[in-house]
């Protein structure tokens, strides 16, 4: 060691020091605010991003809460979320389908006002908007279900007969009814929430998700075996044997008839 | 020497100028805080659609983009690409605080600046300790963090704590609990930590510190002859590392303050009697040769 690097040394300890008290400080500080970033991304599931939003996680990287899409939403269905007060991350835009549903412009306006790309441009058309999935929750409850007429869901719903639709089945309550049941067709709902919002119950049985909570998922290699063989026009695999099915006897036959169904074992006394 | 013979600072240039002209800077500065502060609130308090948006990001007149070119930097470091609108607005953002100094941003715009200059004018009322003075590097620091933990989580990191634009967003969308993030500022400066949040931590001043590196407009200390070390200036000034280079340089060194933390709040300005400093541009090396100060004198003894 020489004079001239002892003399450098008070001077370069201190830097050393105040450097990694800086650099221990940023870590602390860095840390929390990691936390409370990964924390921000938890969406609140009644919370529904406008149309053409990023996945929550690419949103959040995008948005810049600028609150451009608020301004130009004709209807004040959008709102940005105020700090501790809304569940989405503070400054983000949002909506509440029970309160203020999205009526769907066709020219999509808050698309059109983002500057950043955090509601994708690609989306073009409304009717391919997914904010979220429209869900029947409550078959308890709601009206339709019980064997009346309400179909509110059905007629408010922007895309009426293709994203909900009547489904009838028989009321055995009744044993002489219909039952219309508001079905969801996910591939056409938009997640606007017109439904939810005109439910007539002080809670609506129908409610838009995030699709993450409204939907399962296939796996990648499931095949449906009649759809494959339609596409096809013939049986997937050539030369099965295709063995005669054994039906249940019509009524009033015998069972040993040829062809008809013969149980295996007989109970004890026999008939009936 | 004694603090009580010493005149309250500014004392002597109102007297000499006046209470307006000592202040001149300073009520420009509050009238531009309110300015920019009502264009964004002139549409959703008077339906007069001229700006929309926020500080982060606006649209003025339907066709100026401006964007904080800070935030649109933490999107990017968290890999996503914005759009041309954002990124048009983020240059010309960029291109106006190039000009006329980044940190104009921090004294004429920032809608923070009010609340830490009423915590320091309180701090000065009450007589209280400077506390906690963290380097002023360490703003610098804390920026490299904001970027690096956006880069990390994916997330504009720093939008979630920015007291900057959660006042603003707060006051022009809804305030929700802004005022707490506000208050805390406010006891940070007024009890923690003297000029502590806007000329020691906060990042977004650091980054503006950055982009004015090379600004045009300055402050010059070309009568730097007349000052006559009453102290003034570094007693208002919220960067007060940056007078000294300027006002005590020798001849031949330049008199104009050229530290990117110089604020050109214009506050040295007012408070000085003898009219030392006058904005200027970077450019410009003239120095006002008055009558050989006496040099190595102290006042007491020449006056």
């Amino acid at each position: 060691m020489s004079a001239t690097s002892q003399l450098k040394s008070p001077g370069r300890r201190r830097f050393l020091t105040e450097t990694a008290r800086v650099a221990g400080g940023c870590a602390v500080a860095g840390t929390l605010l990691a936390y409370v970033a990964r924390d921000a991304r938890a969406l609140p599931a009644e919370a529904l991003r406008p149309p053409g939003a990023l996945p929550e996680k690419d949103f959040l990287s995008a948005c810049i809460r600028c609150g451009l899409c608020v301004r130009d939403c004709p209807y004040d269905t959008l709102k940005l979320a105020e700090l501790g007060e809304d569940g989405p991350a503070t400054g983000t835009p949002y909506f509440t389908a029970r309160d203020v549903p999205c009526e769907m412009c066709d020219d999509i306006p808050c698309v059109a006002a983002c500057p950043t790309g955090a509601l994708d441009p690609a989306l073009k058309t409304i009717d391919d908007a997914r904010m979220g999935t429209a869900v029947l929750v409550d078959q308890e409850n709601c009206l339709n279900f019980l064997g009346l007429r309400c179909d509110v869901c059905y007629r408010v719903c922007p895309v009426i007969d293709e994203a909900i639709t009547l489904e009838t089945s028989h009321n055995t309550r009744s044993g002489k009814h219909a039952i219309f049941a508001p079905t969801v067709h996910a591939d056409h709902c938009t997640g606007c929430g017109l439904c939810e919002k005109s439910c007539v119950l002080p809670e609506a049985a129908i409610k838009v998700l995030p699709i993450r909570l409204a939907r399962g998922s296939s796996a990648d290699h499931y095949r449906m075996g009649w759809e494959e063989k339609e596409r096809k026009g013939a049986p997937l695999v050539e030369g099965i044997i295709d063995l005669p099915d054994r039906m249940p006897a019509p009524a009033g036959t015998a069972p040993e008839a040829a062809g008809g169904f013969e149980p295996a074992f007989k109970l004890p006394g026999g008939g009936q | 020497m004694s603090a009580k013979t010493h005149l309250p600072v500014g004392q002597e240039a109102i007297r000499v100028k006046g209470w307006v002209a000592a202040h001149h800077y300073l009520l420009l500065r509050r009238f531009s805080q309110a300015f920019f502060l009502g264009l964004f609130l002139l549409g959703p308090w008077f339906g007069i659609w001229w700006v929309a948006g926020t500080l982060a990001g606006s649209r003025t007149f339907d066709v100026l983009p401006l964007t904080d070119p800070l935030v649109l930097l933490q999107s990017i470091a968290t890999g996503h690409l914005p759009e041309l609108t954002a990124l048009v607005g983020a240059v010309i953002v960029l291109a106006v605080y190039a000009l006329v100094g980044g940190r104009v941003y921090c004294s004429w715009v920032c809608p923070i600046n009010p609340v830490t200059d009423a915590a320091h004018w309180l701090h000065d009322r009450l007589g209280l300790q400077k506390g906690w003075q963290p380097k002023r590097s360490t703003r610098l620091w804390v920026l490299g963090t904001v970027l690096l933990v956006s880069a990390l989580t994916g997330t504009i990191a720093w939008e979630l704590v920015n007291p900057v634009t959660i006042l603003h967003r707060g006051l022009i969308f809804g305030m929700g609990f802004a005022w707490a993030v506000v208050a805390a500022v406010f006891l940070f400066d007024l009890v923690v930590s003297r000029r502590g949040w806007c000329s020691h931590i906060c990042p977004v001043g650091a980054f503006y510190g950055l982009v004015g590196t090379r600004s045009v407009l300055r402050v010059s200390a070309a009568n730097r002859a007349a000052c006559d070390d009453c102290m003034d200036c570094y007693a208002i000034c919220p960067e007060n590392h940056v007078i000294s280079p300027a006002l005590k340089g020798k001849p031949g060194d330049t008199p104009v303050i050229l530290s990117p933390d110089c604020t050109n709040c214009g506050r040295c300005i007012d408070v000085c009697a003898v009219d030392v400093f006058a904005f200027t541009h970077r450019f410009d090396q003239r120095v006002r040769e008055t009558a050989t100060p006496a040099e190595d004198v102290p006042k007491e003894y020449a006056a």
